[in-house]
């Protein structure tokens, strides 16, 4: 239960930063840990205490296996989270191209 | 057959860059081609759809355990907005991407674009959905951003951001599900839900998907990224983003969960309404104020999509036939006005309205098409518009919502109010500066536009036949509610 609790923990940390900090790499930076504590929190729904790995083979009878569907889905989740993570950078490097800085109170072209 | 509306353009999305190396032209022969059949096939699946709903099971695994993909009323109608408003926007973008560098680029994220969407409309499995979500975003993040200028790259930014935390946000709820009850076949996850004991739970995860789908709808306490990133983009991109990618990441995968996945109650039918009414009325005010004409058109997107939300959240037949009748409208219209703008852009170079004026002598089809999609935002009969929202004010009534039906006419007379404001300075009145040098956009460009108005003006004078083949199945499907369970079980 702790686990999951650091987990929720983990989220609030990267919404606080990606809400409150007004430097863009910093915000990147919030971003991907907010992805990275929904990742954990994936594989801790997979995870059973004292688990083995579910390799399906003739001699040997695994009765208390982790649940390897989370981890799959976790892995594309990772790549999802790289591609963003890269536009992301992109992005960020352009505009600091442009307006020669990183500070949002200083990029607000548009009111929104 | 149904995977095939999404191989075609993947397909097409890895040969681009690959021809476009040996000559540059060929990448917009295979952008279109590509999108051409995709609108032949999807409407060749209204008549497929006939026979009963198709379920297709990727790799032979049954539904249970493997990835299913589904065809049925929703589905259709939706694969039919996504292809015909992908098709139209490509054909627009031989004449308009040409101010662009780099070709080639805008063309393969295009196709990835279409794979998204097409691929959200027909997956069956929940995990599978947001990966296509994934896609369709990363895509038109991209495209936001295509212009690389200071302002686009901006807007770009906050969209992704934005986006982002909506998707962190649907994972989050998609993985709550997922450790309840252990699956994410849609129709299975619904059938175990019908068994669930905590309440508390389901509540939580309608909360996230709210929040996270209301993100990508831009219903308003959400909207702040929308007027900043839809008219940054390209012209065709922003009839993407405003005609189709808002309902299909948005509103199409919303009703889908909750009407199909967590099944529908009054607490949700209040909150639908309540966003839909504060949606409409916040969208248009904000956008009569707008001289910027693309900006203009965003807020109409937001009050829009409120009349959608506000009309499905109804639940009663008649609002939620309302509500899809106005989503198909929408996209034509708003995607017809988009790309006049782009028109007005590409041979004026400006989009402040009043900068413009007199080009109705200079660009008569230009001029008349944006006359018809403004008349038909604006509920004018016997226009596509007018018979929406006539259904929607009929059901409000009905539901004894009478609030809800007095703030739609009032929404409807200051809709006209702004168009008209669109169509006096841009169009009718006398230019201030001598601007013979304007002339009328390509022809492609010009042939996209007139087919969406054609349309609009078609789907107005034949909207019985037409709401009764494609609307009404969609309906139906939205209707049986959490009993999509078992006709995809067959159970």
């Amino acid at each position: 239960m702790s686990l999951y609790l650091l987990c929720m923990v983990l989220f609030a940390i990267g919404l606080y930063c990606l809400l409150v900090k007004k430097n863009l790499v910093k915000k990147i930076i919030g971003l991907v840990i907010t992805e990275y504590a929904i990742n954990l929190f994936f594989i801790l729904l997979g995870y059973r205490t004292g688990g083995e790995a579910p390799i399906l083979s003739k001699d040997v009878v695994v009765t208390n296996f982790v649940d390897p569907l989370p981890q799959a889905l976790i892995l594309t989740s990772i790549v999802i989270g790289l591609g963003i993570m890269a536009l992301m950078v992109a992005i960020a490097m352009r505009i600091y191209e442009k307006y020669k800085t990183f500070d949002i109170n200083e990029i607000r072209r548009l009111k929104g | 057959m149904l995977p095939i509306f999404v191989i075609i353009p993947l397909g097409g999305a890895f040969l681009i860059p690959i021809i476009a190396k040996f000559k540059e032209e060929w990448a917009q022969v295979v952008a279109n081609l590509c999108a051409g059949l995709l609108l032949l096939f999807s409407v060749a699946s209204i008549f497929w759809l006939k026979t009963g709903i198709k379920v297709y099971d990727v790799g032979g695994w049954k539904p249970p355990f493997g990835i299913c993909m589904v065809l049925d009323g929703l589905t259709v109608l939706m694969l039919l907005v996504v292809n015909l408003i992908g098709c139209m926007a490509l054909i627009f973008s031989i004449g308009y991407i040409k101010k662009y560098t780099a070709p080639k680029l805008y063309y393969t994220l295009f196709c990835l674009l279409l794979v998204g969407l097409n691929g959200v409309v027909i997956s069956g499995d929940l995990f599978n959905l947001f990966v296509f979500l994934e896609i369709t975003s990363i895509a038109s993040y991209a495209l936001v951003a295509f212009g690389t200028e200071a302002d686009e790259l901006e807007a770009a930014f906050k969209y992704l951001v934005l986006g982002s935390v909506a998707s962190t946000l649907i994972l989050l709820a998609i993985g709550m599900l997922l450790g309840h009850v252990s699956t994410l076949n849609m129709a299975d996850i619904s059938r175990s839900l019908n068994f669930s004991t905590s309440k508390e739970l389901i509540l939580y995860c309608l909360a996230l998907f709210m929040m996270g789908f209301g993100l990508k709808v831009a219903l308003v306490p959400f909207h702040a990224w929308l007027p900043d990133a839809h008219p940054a983009a390209p012209a065709p991109m922003s009839a993407m983003l405003s005609g189709v990618v808002i309902k299909t990441i948005g509103v199409y995968a919303l009703i889908r969960v909750v009407f199909n996945i967590i099944g529908f109650t009054p607490a949700i039918s209040s909150l639908f309404i309540w966003l839909g009414i504060i949606s409409m009325s916040v969208g248009v005010l904000l956008a009569i104020g707008q001289w910027d004409f693309k900006r203009l058109l965003a807020y109409h997107s937001v009050s829009q999509i409120g009349y959608v939300i506000f009309a499905i959240g109804l639940g009663t037949p008649l609002g939620i036939i309302g509500g899809l009748f106005h989503l198909f409208n929408h996209s034509l219209f708003k995607s017809l006005l988009f790309l006049n703008s782009g028109a007005v852009e590409y041979s004026t170079g400006v989009r402040q309205l009043d900068k413009l004026g007199g080009l109705s002598n200079q660009m008569p089809v230009t001029s008349n098409t944006c006359l018809v999609a403004s008349l038909s935002i604006a509920g004018i009969p016997p226009l596509c518009g007018f018979w929406s929202k006539l259904i929607i004010i009929i059901a409000a009534f009905q539901a004894n919502n009478i609030i809800g039906a007095i703030v739609c006419i009032l929404v409807g007379m200051v809709t006209l109010a702004s168009f008209l404001k669109v169509q006096k300075y841009a169009f009718m009145r006398k230019a201030e500066q001598a601007i013979s040098s304007i002339k009328e956009a390509p022809f492609s460009m010009q042939l996209a536009m007139v087919v969406l108005a054609v349309l609009c003006i078609a789907v107005g004078l034949f909207f019985i036949p037409f709401v009764d083949s494609i609307i009404k199945p969609a309906a139906a499907t939205l209707l049986e509610g959490t009993g999509y369970a078992k006709i995809i079980l067959g159970i």
